[in-house]
């Protein structure tokens, strides 16, 4: 559990002062949530890890322009996605990020799948490795601009305001890609998840073929 | 108002958030009373995204933890004094 917001103020303040040895205390909390959000986006194990020790050595050398009007966890998720970016930029992906803010521009309509029976949606289908095996593959599949708001809403838990700050863009456009990042998944898990129809070959249909 | 399936999709993710107006919200609530179709959508779709949040989805690696705190102790021991500037 996140400490306390008073108490994490009272651990920066302390840092800052010069008790540098809290700052383990201080982000304890959040290395799952750093390390995954730049796991999901680099899709490399190894450089995400690094990433995140960077994002941590980052926070720590600029804490004191940490000025405590976001929540820290989101200022620090803010590096955290900073750094994954640059990282997916170098790797080149940045032509591909810009082919999907194109195709954002176009493209307002979607179908989800249609499943059959819903009631062979069994919680016991979500107990299953296997599924959550399939839906990590199915997260890694969407573009970077849908799968960073997917992870910061659904897997981090941030609510569409620290979302939309810590990606630096409009909460309406956290809401519209949420909304199609779900859909993405849905239509990619939907076979997984029960006998279903045959997904028409729509626009997410052809993106993920 | 009826709605149609279509109009319907269009608002599974502000549906599952609690974002829809009361009237809206009602609509849907109307619709889906009756369509299947719908129920199974956004039955998966909610079923996903617990999977999503489930900490057994997304794990860390072994030793992660001591690793970063490792390498961190050793940043702080070469520069002890955060900065005063902008990240």
């Amino acid at each position: 559990m996140p400490a306390t917001v008073e108490r994490e103020k009272e651990l920066i303040a302390r840092i800052i002062a010069g008790e540098t040895d809290l700052f383990h205390e201080l982000i304890r909390p959040y290395e799952r949530m750093v390390y995954l959000s730049i796991l999901t986006m680099l899709r490399h194990e190894q450089e995400a890890e690094d990433a995140a020790q960077e994002v941590m050595i980052n926070a720590f050398r600029h804490l004191k322009s940490f000025r405590g009007d976001a929540k820290f966890s989101t200022w620090l998720v803010t590096i955290a996605m900073n750094e994954a970016r640059q990282r997916l930029r170098k790797a080149k992906a940045a032509q591909l990020e810009s082919l999907d803010e194109a195709k954002e521009e176009r493209e307002g309509d979607f179908t989800p799948a249609v499943l059959t029976d819903w009631r062979e949606i069994p919680s016991e289908a979500l107990e299953k490795k296997e599924m959550r095996q399939k839906l990590r593959e199915a997260v890694e599949l969407l573009p970077p601009i849908y799968r960073e708001v997917l992870v910061l809403r659904d897997l981090e838990e941030l609510n569409q305001e620290e979302t939309a700050s810590a990606l630096g863009i409009p909460v309406t456009l956290v809401k519209v890609r949420l909304h199609r990042a779900r859909m993405m998944l849905q239509k990619m898990l939907a076979p997984y998840l029960s006998t279903a129809a045959p997904a028409k070959k729509g626009f997410f249909g052809r993106m993920f073929q | 108002m009826t709605l149609e399936c279509k109009q319907v999709w269009q608002h599974v993710s502000e549906y599952l958030d609690r974002q829809l107006d009361p009237q809206l919200l009602n609509d849907i609530e109307k619709h889906l009373e009756n369509c299947e179709v719908c129920s199974a959508i956004l039955d998966s779709t909610r079923n996903i995204l617990i999977l999503t949040a489930d900490n057994r989805t997304f794990e860390l690696p072994v030793g992660y933890s001591e690793r970063l705190h490792a390498r961190l102790e050793k940043a702080i021991r070469e520069a002890p004094e955060p900065k005063n500037d902008s990240a």
